[in-house]
């Protein structure tokens, strides 16, 4: 048996505890604990010279079509785990008390964990795409039942928007699977590249098309993005964690796994295409960004316009751009929880995040004026942050397309669009931590408290941190699996 | 074993209880229904038997194809399903019914739907039109008397009445199809129809495409495919609870197997088989749109389950129109177990809440999971499984679909199956809604379930679940 299989198993298996009586927050922390340290395992004993897809296990289901639950992991997958259970961890952790079935929230979170779990570890696309479907369910639930402002249009809208983009996925993935020889077909995605690279199957550059809009939708690329700010400003802290953290990048693994391998023909005929999205992602977005007045409305825009960075990894199609992206989203996954974490701290200290009702919060909560600036540097991409790491490496990677490719235009173009995104992000970041944590102290009567963190909100956030350090320090810890992907 | 000994048997179970019946009154009517499940289980057991070859007579009439074998399983299954759910709605039935005696008229609700099963059984042995109008009136006949089975409410009176004149007109409708059939290609065999229509004279296609139209609108009226489901709502709505998801999963699966059975005929003549696939695209098209977007409006969830209904015919017509596919008869299969799954998970909880909250409006769902955390995630599921959405069995049923439909290369199909299926996420997902984000309404009590119920239920869900995951075995079955 895989040992990746517990990763699934062991969420549902608290889920089916705590349904049965056990205590919610104490058997969803261990579940989640326990599962962090095996991904850990099982991340430091992946075995980088040989590479490929190990603890494999393939349990077959219906042999005639070619559809197994096939499960493996290569650097690339275990990154994602690694992030998937680390951000459980924190948001589990992080997770305040509750008023309203405190236990169903914890079920939720733990039902979003092993769905991604499954769709990180799962090589049969069938799987993959069922694994990330279902964890859109308790996101609705959650964000329906504990979110706040305009909490149930901000639902309705991620899950319609969310549901299509799936099904237009799911719709890709029958055509590629279509694409083969009927004897052939598959659905494990390793054997649909396999197919497409000799040749054996024909998939049209259409099929391309339809991922990117499926994909694009999940991962907010403009200009399918605009589900993705009202529900992260909307959904409890932890959901907004899980969400914007892991969930998202399901989309671009998608496309890592999917897309470019089957497709890298198609990749560079419509590179200008995607090109020119990914540039409104970074400018059009980042602006946007910079005119927002509330913290969680900027810190959820600018998750959205860090989309277009990655995109660009994914576009300058080699090594050291996809390693870039790899790398990224595992730092912008940790960064993004960070903060998602810190706004809900302040958020139920306050009850506004509008900058204009707030400032000079340092003097009342230091610890989290100095995470949150710790999240502002890993977010603007300060060298000693993974983010840093992964925004040269992209960069890098371009660059080099572009002096391959005899200097296109519009990849240039997008290159000096991402480089002024550092600067615009920089920007918006800074104003807001200033707004909300220097200055003169503003405070209302109506604040429900004015303590600072308390341990179970400044560990996980640091945990979050520390990570984000090491891993932007050693960048090598990652990439060394990572790159086993793309060779 | 002679397979006809299986509908005798069913047949002879309803004669008996309906003895006991009349016999003993003093009986304790929850006896006939456990009795009923009890002798439908061995049934069940009965057609893993190895069945030998009919008699000459019988032959040209009846069949036991893996088709056949399969769905007279699926219809003992669904009549199982429907007993086992009426025992919550005894109190129900005492309500509804003029008797001096307090358990007046309950035991023939029971027995009722055996005899239904019966005749459902036969129907889908039915290789001649004459066994199949036959066994299509028991069946009709049957339902006429469950679905005004409630007397004293005036809402299932009317729904009926609707049924009845409806589905007298509509087999008027086949009566006359069958002779227009008969009449141009001198045989009522299914069978061979065919081979009839391949020797004839090319002049007389026309006529026989009128009879071949006349013969679908009555099939399109059992499986209410747009623009013949107008019955549906208000028949749903007003019928007894179980009666309604008897109607609903048992008779409409049915209808499919009926129209697959004439059209695969019709499939192997080119030139009349383009028009008639072509009316069928056309159809499934306009009952998705019109299932999923009416279904968006309902207030009401049994109505809700209505337009859901019609919406789901929408989706195995899609499979129907691309009957060329290999893979088309066993992904309609599955498509139709599956909903027999889920579609009678969502009636029980429909039936019980119901029950304790005094409506059946959507609203009356609010706060269900404080109410009882069971029902709450048996609705869920359910709910998601209707949705498609994946790991349950209602997503690999989808799937099947989708694939044959894109093999055949109905692209336009493709296209509004998407629309329909986000449209469908919308009204699914507001029951879902409903039940966690909402607080119960004042004075609501928390549910109790009988020990059988649960049983049911926690069945039905995992049912559905490993379904969701291994599909294998109810697809193999039809392959």
């Amino acid at each position: 048996m895989s040992p990746l299989l517990f990763l699934i198993i062991l969420p549902l298996v608290a889920i089916v505890l705590i349904l049965a009586g056990a205590p919610a927050r104490v058997t969803s922390l261990l579940a989640t604990g326990f599962n962090l340290i095996w991904s850990l395992l099982l991340f430091f004993h992946y075995d980088t010279v040989i590479g490929g897809w190990q603890y494999l296990q393939e349990t077959r289901l219906i042999p005639q079509m070619g559809l197994n639950f096939t499960l493996g992991a290569d650097g690339l997958s275990l990154t994602m785990l690694l992030l998937t259970t680390l951000v459980s961890f924190a948001a589990i952790w992080v997770t305040p008390k509750l008023e309203r079935s405190p236990s169903l929230f914890y079920c939720c979170l733990l039902f979003i964990s092993a769905g991604l779990a499954g769709a990180f570890s799962s090589l049969d696309t069938f799987f993959l795409y069922g694994f990330h479907e279902i964890a859109l369910i308790p996101v609705f639930i959650m964000i329906g039942t504990w979110g706040s402002g305009d909490r149930q249009a901000a639902a309705w809208k991620a899950t319609l928007y969310l549901g299509a983009g799936s099904f237009i996925v799911l719709l890709g993935i029958i055509a590629l699977y279509l694409a083969a020889p009927s004897s052939m077909r598959s659905f494990d995605f390793r054997v649909m590249a396999e197919l497409s690279q000799n040749e054996m199957s024909h998939p049209a550059s259409w099929i391309y098309l339809i991922l990117l809009v499926g994909f694009g939708t999940l991962v907010s690329l403009f200009p399918f993005h605009s589900w993705a700010p009202s529900t992260y400003a909307s959904a409890p802290a932890p959901t907004a964690m899980l969400h914007a953290g892991v969930l998202k990048k399901f989309g671009l693994y998608g496309l890592i796994r999917l897309a470019l391998p089957i497709f890298p023909a198609a990749v560079g005929r419509f590179s200008t295409l995607l090109l020119f999205l990914l540039i409104c992602n970074i400018l059009y977005i980042g602006y946007v960004t910079m005119a927002q007045r509330r913290l969680d409305w900027t810190i959820a825009y600018s998750s959205v316009m860090h989309m277009g960075t990655i995109f660009l990894g994914l576009v300058a199609f080699n090594i050291l751009s996809l390693s870039g992206a790899a790398l990224l989203m595992f730092g912008h996954g940790l960064s993004i929880a960070a903060l998602f974490a810190l706004c809900g701290a302040l958020r139920s200290r306050t009850e506004t995040l509008s900058y204009h009702e707030l400032g000079g919060l340092a003097q009342l909560f230091p610890k989290a004026s100095l995470l949150f600036g710790f999240g502002t540097m890993a977010s603007i991409g300060l060298p000693g942050f993974t983010n840093f790491a992964g925004e040269i490496l992209i960069f890098f990677g371009a660059t080099a397309t572009v002096i391959i490719d005899q200097g296109s235009l519009s990849f240039m173009i997008a290159i000096i669009a991402a480089l002024w995104g550092v600067v615009i992000s920089a920007i918006y970041m800074l104003r807001a931590y200033r707004a909300v944590f220097f200055g003169p102290l503003i405070k209302a009567e109506g604040w429900i408290n004015t303590k600072d963190l308390s341990f179970y909100e400044f560990a996980p956030i640091t945990m979050l941190l520390v990570v984000l350090l090491i891993t932007g320090i050693f960048p090598h810890l990652i990439l060394n699996l990572v790159n086993t992907a793309f060779r | 074993m002679n397979p006809l000994f299986l509908e005798y048997t069913v047949v002879l179970l309803g004669i008996i209880l309906l003895m006991v019946e009349a016999f003993l009154p003093d009986l304790d009517k929850k006896k006939i229904a456990l009795a009923g499940i009890a002798g439908l289980f061995f049934v069940l057991f009965l057609t893993w038997m190895p069945l030998h070859s009919l008699s000459i007579e019988s032959a040209p009439f009846y069949t036991t194809d893996p088709l056949a074998l399969f769905f007279k399983r699926f219809m003992i299954v669904m009549t199982i399903i429907t007993l086992w759910m009426s025992l919550d709605f005894i109190p129900v039935i005492q309500r509804g019914i003029p008797g001096e005696r307090p358990g007046a008229g309950v035991g023939e609700f029971f027995i009722l739907p055996i005899f239904a099963c019966a005749s459902l059984m036969w129907l889908v042995s039915a290789i001649s039109f004459i066994m199949l109008f036959v066994s299509l009136e028991c069946m009709t006949v049957v339902l006429y008397i469950s679905i005004s089975y409630l007397r004293k409410d005036p809402k299932t009176l009317e729904a009926g009445t609707k049924y009845l004149i409806l589905s007298a007109l509509t087999t008027g409708f086949l009566v006359y199809g069958i002779t227009w059939i008969f009449g141009i290609t001198g045989t009522t065999s299914i069978e061979h129809l065919a081979d009839s229509i391949a020797l004839l004279p090319p002049q007389s296609l026309t006529p026989l495409l009128f009879g071949v139209g006349l013969v679908l609108v009555a099939f399109c009226f059992k499986i209410a495919a747009f623009p013949f489901q107008f019955w549906l709502p208000d028949v749903y709505q007003g019928a007894p609870t179980p009666i309604t998801a008897f109607l609903s999963i048992a008779s409409k699966a049915a209808g499919f197997v009926l129209l697959l059975r004439f059209l695969e005929q019709l499939y192997l003549i080119p030139t009349l088989g383009k028009k008639v696939f072509a009316v069928t695209t056309l159809l499934a098209m306009m009952t998705l749109l019109f299932g999923n977007l009416a279904a968006m409006a309902q207030t009401n969830m049994k109505r809700l389950l209505a337009y859901s209904s019609i919406a789901h015919t929408g989706y195995v017509l899609m499979a129907v129109a691309s009957i060329g596919a290999a893979l088309a008869l066993p992904a309609i299969g599955f498509y139709l177990v599956a909903y027999l799954a889920m579609t009678s998970l969502a009636f029980i909880v429909l039936l019980i809440v119901t029950e304790t909250s005094g409506g059946n409006e959507i609203y009356c769902f609010q706060g269900l999971h404080e109410r009882s955390p069971l029902l709450a995630a048996a609705m869920t599921v359910a709910m998601i499984s209707l949705a498609g959405l994946p790991l349950s069995a209602g997503f690999f049923g989808k799937f099947f679909i989708f694939q044959v439909t894109f093999q055949q290369g109905h692209y336009g199909l493709l296209g509004v199956g998407t629309i329909s299926v986000v449209a469908g996420i919308y009204y699914y997902l507001k029951v879902i809604k409903v039940m966690y984000w909402k607080q119960p309404s004042q004075g609501s009590a928390p549910i109790t379930l009988s020990k059988l119920t649960t049983v049911l239920i926690s069945l039905l869900i995992a049912v559905i679940l490993i379904l969701g995951i291994y599909p294998t075995p109810i697809l193999m079955s039809l392959q």
